[in-house]
């Protein structure tokens, strides 16, 4: 039996799950490809099979025919004890051990392979630095951390013991979307660094794309729909099924996908305080509007009224009007478009701290959407 | 054992056991009627207080420590005990001292039980009650009580199987009942005698914990569905 | 309660005079309880076990040992008398069916109550079942099966007073005997040193209980 394509951390090949006693199929010949650092998020409507299927990669639920590689090495091969001991694995409620410290808890599959107490210890301590939690919780109970904080810990006893591939079923699914958005942002940094392969199950859409490399959306009965990176599912959506599940904010959820610093930023009508008005004029007329942005070298002040220019000797003598919204150059164009929405001069303001970057109009957003 | 077997035959074949002033039928009788008697008594004494109290939620700590020493107690040594108060008070032997020493271990379990049963009524309930204008005595009337009663009742189940178990210990302090079997037969190394008289009880505490079931059909308020039997406290078990 | 009386009702000098026998009671009385627990705690956890491996079997092992804790212990004594004689098996049989019904009870919720999501993320992480077993379910279920042992034994400490109706000791011997002299002290003795007995057993695997989960009484704070 070949491991099929040499990049391929996770194969399945034609898998199927039956219930007993049920007609139809939880999950009808599946065939995926999870590549090697891939992160790829598994969605769909309820009843589409994506708990089940994440579960058979680490065979909790055993399929009804099929292969399963993971790894180069088909899933039946080996006892399934051991199959997992080298998966990481996060469920929704998380599920840490309450009568063991934290410290214990995220040291389970360490002490499951033999490691010794020392390279444990050590190797806890890191991983909650990593996950961002405080040494001094190694030796609480669950029971006294947060809702954020236990799932925090749960991230970290599945990387206690370096496993390449990651299943996690909705795992921020049981916090509030506070917490929820947070979480993410901390857990792809911590992708970027560590590049483990990781399937991701979600029914939030939006979660899913902000997470994959590459999105598999399902339909009932496992049937895959797309699979394809977020950009070219919002953009190209295979089917009414699909165009349906991702709403009808696709092209908004596209822009969320664009950071704004990688993108050049138009500057629009600035002058800087030293300027004199003739300067900041040219700038209105040069995009037919009536104000103007004021800098003071890099910083931006604010802004400013043509008619407040008119009879002073330099622009920085009119006091300028500051921006009630701006928007941080490490946010999405989706932002940016909120930021312009919810202004009187329907401008999103850039700013890198104080530091002005640019200036986006709606045309701009339209643009670069095609 | 054969020979065991062969007098037990007698025994039952003998109609004077089972009609006789000093019968099977005539003890039984006795047995449940005191039973019946004491456990009436003292759920009188006891649900009164009980169920004001829940209701005013007071006095949760002393029902908790009640609880644990109660289930402490041995029936038999209050029993016995009441023998010398009652000779004291000059009620003699037998009927008094059996009397009140089962109306004084009934009483704390049900006044514990139902306490419990009342205060652990949904409280969106009774805010609901309170909020739609019902005075305190009606909520007690017409919510509290109602819903506790799956409780309550389960309470006197129990109670009553614990009072016909020591009314058999009645006999120890010169009482009749179904106890008088088993205590002559010690006496006398009658193994019949204490075969009937064990069987007789074990079949009496079994019916009476039917019974009781039985009863909640008509005492229990439609859709007070009862879920478990669960674990209730009880006093020293007999 | 001072009756009329030409003795008064407590005698404390025939207490002090009996402390040696009062021990020896008491040695007895630890005897008959230890044996009916202990040997009502290892049928309860087979039977339990069968209950959780064989579902079904649940309602059938609960509807036999809630009959046998119907039937009042003096009751099954008399009944087993004929049979067994007037001995230590008899009581024995009689008190351990007492337990049965409690200890299956708990042991069953208390492997019941832990958590799916421990179980599922153990097996995630690669736990054999053996593992998760000891490891995991029965830590998690021990507070509540201690809880059972507390109530089983407590109950037992009451009941062997009966037993000196069939010859047994423990401090029902004093009860007895104080009946038929009409004795009062005695029967209080008896009665009083059950109580006590009790109350410590009960205090003590109250503290074991305690010990046995110190993850409960830490509670969360807001992070």
């Amino acid at each position: 039996m070949t491991a099929g394509s040499a990049d391929a951390m996770i194969r399945l090949v034609d898998v199927t799950k039956t219930y007993p006693g049920s007609e139809r199929p939880a999950v009808g010949g599946l065939s995926l490809e999870v590549g090697r650092g891939e992160f790829v998020t598994l969605v769909g409507p309820s009843g589409c099979g994506k708990t089940t299927i994440l579960k058979m990669i680490n065979r909790i639920i055993e399929p009804t025919s099929g292969e399963i590689w993971v790894g180069g090495v088909e899933a039946t091969e080996q006892p399934a004890h051991e199959l997992r001991r080298s998966i990481g694995y996060v469920i929704q409620q998380i599920g840490l051990f309450p009568h063991r410290t934290i410290g214990q808890n995220i040291a389970t599959v360490p002490e499951l392979l033999g490691w010794d107490k020392q390279r444990m210890r050590a190797r806890v301590e890191e991983m909650a630095e990593l996950v961002g939690l405080d040494r001094s919780y190694l030796d609480r109970y669950p029971s006294e951390l947060s809702g954020g904080q236990q799932q925090r810990v749960g991230v970290a006893r599945a990387l206690a013991a370096d496993p390449p591939v990651l299943l996690m079923d909705e795992p921020f699914g049981a916090v509030d979307p506070i917490v929820r958005s947070r979480l993410q942002t901390e857990f792809l940094a911590l992708q970027a660094e560590l590049k483990k392969t990781v399937v991701f199950v979600t029914h939030d859409i939006d979660e899913a794309i902000r997470m994959g490399d590459r999105v598999a959306l399902l339909n009932i009965g496992g049937v895959l729909e797309q699979f394809d990176t977020p950009d070219r599912i919002l953009s190209h959506p295979a089917n009414d099924f699909v165009a349906g599940f991702l709403g009808d904010d696709r092209g908004i959820k596209r822009l969320s996908l664009i950071r704004l610093d990688s993108l050049e930023l138009p500057q629009g009508p600035v002058v800087d305080v030293s300027d004199d008005p003739a300067v900041a004029n040219r700038a209105m007329d040069e995009n037919e509007w009536d104000w103007v942005a004021v800098l003071d070298g890099k910083r931006l002040l604010g802004w400013v009224w043509r008619h407040e220019l008119e009879g002073v000797e330099r622009v920085g003598d009119a006091e300028p009007h500051p921006f009630r919204v701006t928007v941080d150059c490490r946010a999405s164009l989706r932002e940016a478009l909120d930021a312009i929405v919810n202004t009187r001069n329907n401008v999103g303001v850039v700013l890198s701290g104080d530091e002005y970057r640019g200036m986006l109009t709606v045309d701009f957003l339209t643009r670069e959407l095609h | 054992m054969s020979d065991f077997l062969s007098e037990l035959g007698a025994f039952l074949a003998d109609p004077d056991a089972w009609l006789g002033g000093a019968g099977l039928l005539v003890r039984t009788r006795d047995h449940v009627l005191l039973s019946l008697f004491a456990i009436g008594v003292a759920a009188l004494i006891a649900l009164p207080p009980a169920v004001w109290l829940g209701h005013r939620r007071r006095g949760g700590v002393v029902v908790g420590a009640l609880v644990n020493v109660g289930r402490a107690i041995p029936s038999f040594g209050i029993l016995a005990l009441m023998l010398p108060i009652s000779l004291a008070l000059g009620l003699g032997i037998g009927f008094w001292p059996t009397f009140v020493a089962l109306v004084a271990l009934a009483m704390p379990p049900i006044f514990t039980n139902t306490y419990t049963g009342v205060v652990e009524v949904d409280p969106a309930v009774t805010e609901a009650a309170r909020g739609m204008g019902m005075t305190g005595r009606q909520l007690v009337r017409r919510t509290e009580l109602p819903l506790a009663m799956p409780v309550i009742w389960t309470a006197l189940r129990v109670s009553a199987v614990q009072v016909v178990a020591t009314a058999t210990l009645g006999a120890v302090v010169g009482w009749g009942g179904l106890g008088r079997y088993v205590i002559d037969g010690f006496a006398q190394g009658n193994d019949v005698y204490v075969f009937i008289g064990g069987v007789s009880v074990a079949l009496l505490a079994i019916a009476t914990d039917l019974a009781f079931s039985f009863g909640e059909r008509f005492v229990l308020p439609k859709g007070t569905h009862h879920r478990d039997r669960g674990e209730l406290t009880s006093s020293a078990a007999v | 309660m001072i009756f009329a009386q030409t003795q008064p009702f407590i005698r404390w000098d025939w207490i002090v005079d009996h402390l040696d026998e009062i021990w020896e009671r008491t040695v007895e009385h630890s005897v008959l309880t230890g044996f009916a627990v202990v040997i009502g705690l290892v049928v309860s956890t087979a039977l339990s076990m069968i209950a959780l491996r064989f579902r079904r079997t649940y309602g059938p092992i609960t509807w036999t040992a809630g009959i046998l804790y119907t039937i009042p212990s003096i009751a099954l004594f008399a009944f087993l008398v004929p049979f067994t004689g007037l001995s230590l098996l008899t009581a024995e049989i009689g008190l351990v069916s007492y337990t049965l019904l409690i200890l299956i009870r708990n042991i069953v919720a208390g492997i019941d109550g832990v958590p799916a999501a421990v179980i599922e993320s153990a097996r995630g992480m690669g736990y054999t079942d053996r593992r998760l077993f000891w490891r995991v379910q029965v830590p998690l279920a021990l507070p509540v099966i201690v809880a059972g042992v507390r109530i089983a034994a407590v109950t037992v400490v009451g009941l062997v007073t009966v037993t000196s109706l069939i010859g047994q000791g423990g401090y029902g011997a004093f009860i007895l005997r104080g009946l038929r002299r009409t004795f009062a002290t005695e029967i209080l003795v008896g009665t009083v040193m059950s109580v006590v007995f009790a109350v410590l057993i009960d205090l003590v695997l109250l503290w074991l209980q305690r010990r046995l989960a110190p993850w409960q009484r830490r509670q969360a704070r807001a992070s």
